[in-house]
């Protein structure tokens, strides 16, 4: 794997920092007065998806982490394991809980996740920003009321609850958006 | 359709530029301050360890390598031996390897020196020239003078020029910063710049001055004849922000000698290339500098202040992913 200095890092850029693959957010250039120069820098472990701040010499170098980020159709869950496959390959991935983590709730079967894969391994399983589920469990849909005001929770066939508005019935189609976990709209199919 | 060719910074903050640019020279003018121009490529170059020069290739005749200013500093001294008197310049100075969003590696620099003036009254006339280039721009509140020791006492609880590198490191520890790796205890001013970035720079607020730096960070500043620890060296801070180093010039030719040979040493430790020095400069001060105190303020800073810019290319007509 390559190396980088600090001139490279930028936003995006995977690499490793003790023992563990890291994606940089922020470089920040720190000179004082007559004295050596520094980056300040943040970065997100991909492991645990904490941040973490380290300030480097300018000029030092860190290794490249081997991190790959390809999209996967999301195929089934066996139990332990949720499996993926490349669409163009056929290849297929098994993500332990581990890696899907709080992602399993937006998963539903044929969508198209981002994997991410770290020496080939899966680590990480990003959903779609925007997934369609159907509601599966939720209080009697109160009709007329269009306004979406006050709302009420819902159980989505993924597992996932989500506040809804007071018309929307089991059985009904719902758009969500994964970043936030909040309900959109009313979706057909 | 492709906008890079489009400038950073608005036409408002440009127009800002022009204007503050006319004022620092309507100020030097009433003080009968004389603005030169010296040369920005040179066959010497600063030693400084932590300064990069650019080079470039020269056809001749007498061709060879010349090196883009990183101040105009030594040719201005050699202006002052030959008996200039007080002078100031308002020009672009390239820096390699900083690129950030307070550092463009070409920026604007503004320096000056007063012969016959004692640091105190330098700084008195950095702060009037803020005033006077700010005015109707930004309020400046009454400036803070700290010793570098007072500082470092005020804002992160030890002493600035007895701490030891672990006091530092442990300092940074319990703040939560993770200092570099590779570093040992003989890299006391790099612990000290640590703190000072990472733990007080933070807390400034306002117009700072800070004197009385530790002997080791002197650079072209004299040694404190009341006290060998410290130089007579200044920094100007506004709003938490590094913006002018000023120095009691050191006027002593074997002594500058000496720190230039210390410097280019520190280099080759580590790994940079040994630059020629100047010895135009060291000849004109073995001839005589007259005893003057000068000022190195960086006037994209200044305007990065005056319109509350967070990026340096957003005062910048071109900042250098666009130049």
């Amino acid at each position: 794997m390559a190396t980088y200095s600090t001139n490279d890092f930028r936003g995006g850029l995977k690499v490793m920092l003790d023992g563990d693959p890291c994606a940089i957010i922020e470089n920040e250039f720190v000179k004082p007065g007559k004295g050596q120069a520094f980056n300040r820098v943040r970065l997100r472990n991909l492991k645990t998806g904490r941040v973490i701040e380290r300030t480097f010499k300018s000029g030092d170098s860190l290794e490249g982490a081997d991190v790959v980020d390809t999209d996967m159709q999301y195929l089934y869950n066996d139990g332990e394991f949720w499996h993926f496959m490349v669409p163009d390959t056929f290849e297929q991935f098994a993500a332990d809980a581990t890696a899907v983590g709080d992602s399993a709730k937006w998963l539903k079967e044929q969508d198209v996740c981002v994997m991410t894969l770290y020496n080939g391994v899966p680590l990480a399983v990003t959903p779609p920003n925007h997934v369609i589920l159907a509601v599966t469990e939720t209080d009697p849909g109160v009709r007329g009321d269009t306004s979406g005001g006050g709302g009420k929770p819902a159980t989505l066939e993924t597992g996932a609850v989500v506040r809804v508005p007071l018309f929307v019935n089991i059985g009904d189609l719902l758009k969500v958006d994964t970043r936030s976990g909040e309900y959109v709209s009313r979706a057909k199919e | 359709m492709d906008t890079n060719w489009q400038p950073t910074a608005s036409l408002e903050v440009l127009r800002l530029r022009a204007r503050l640019m006319a004022r620092v020279r309507r100020f030097f003018a009433a003080r009968a301050v004389l603005e030169v121009e010296t040369p920005a490529l040179s066959t010497a170059a600063t030693p400084a360890p932590h300064l990069e020069s650019f080079s470039v290739v020269y056809h001749g005749p007498a061709s060879g390598r010349l090196h883009l200013h990183t101040s105009p500093e030594f040719p201005m001294k050699r202006l002052l031996a030959a008996g200039s008197g007080s002078i100031y310049q308002l020009c672009r100075v390239f820096r390699d390897g900083e690129a950030g969003a307070r550092h463009n590696p070409e920026f604007t620099l503004l320096e000056w020196y007063r012969v016959g003036f004692s640091l105190a009254e330098l700084i008195a006339e950095v702060e009037m020239l803020l005033r006077a280039v700010l005015t109707g721009v930004r309020a400046l509140p009454l400036a803070e003078h700290y010793a570098y020791q007072a500082l470092f006492q005020r804002y992160a609880h030890l002493d600035g020029l007895t701490a030891t590198s672990a006091e530092l490191r442990d300092c940074l520890l319990q703040q939560g910063y993770q200092p570099p790796t590779g570093m040992t205890d003989a890299d006391i001013d790099v612990w000290r710049d640590l703190v000072l970035t990472h733990i007080i720079e933070p807390q400034l607020s306002g117009l700072v001055f800070v004197t009385e730096y530790p002997a080791s960070q002197a650079a072209l500043a004299r040694i404190s004849p009341d006290n060998a620890a410290v130089a007579e060296r200044f920094e100007c801070y506004l709003d938490g922000m590094e913006l002018a180093n000023g120095f009691h010039e050191l006027s002593d030719a074997e002594e500058q000698r000496r720190r230039f040979e210390r410097e280019n040493v520190a280099r080759s430790a580590l790994g940079r290339p040994i630059m020629p020095l100047d010895e135009a400069l060291l000849a004109a001060l073995a001839a005589g500098l007259p005893d003057c105190c000068g000022v190195a303020l960086g006037f994209d800073r200044l305007l990065m202040r005056a319109a509350d810019a967070k990026h340096i290319k957003d005062i910048l007509a071109f900042g250098i992913d666009r130049a």
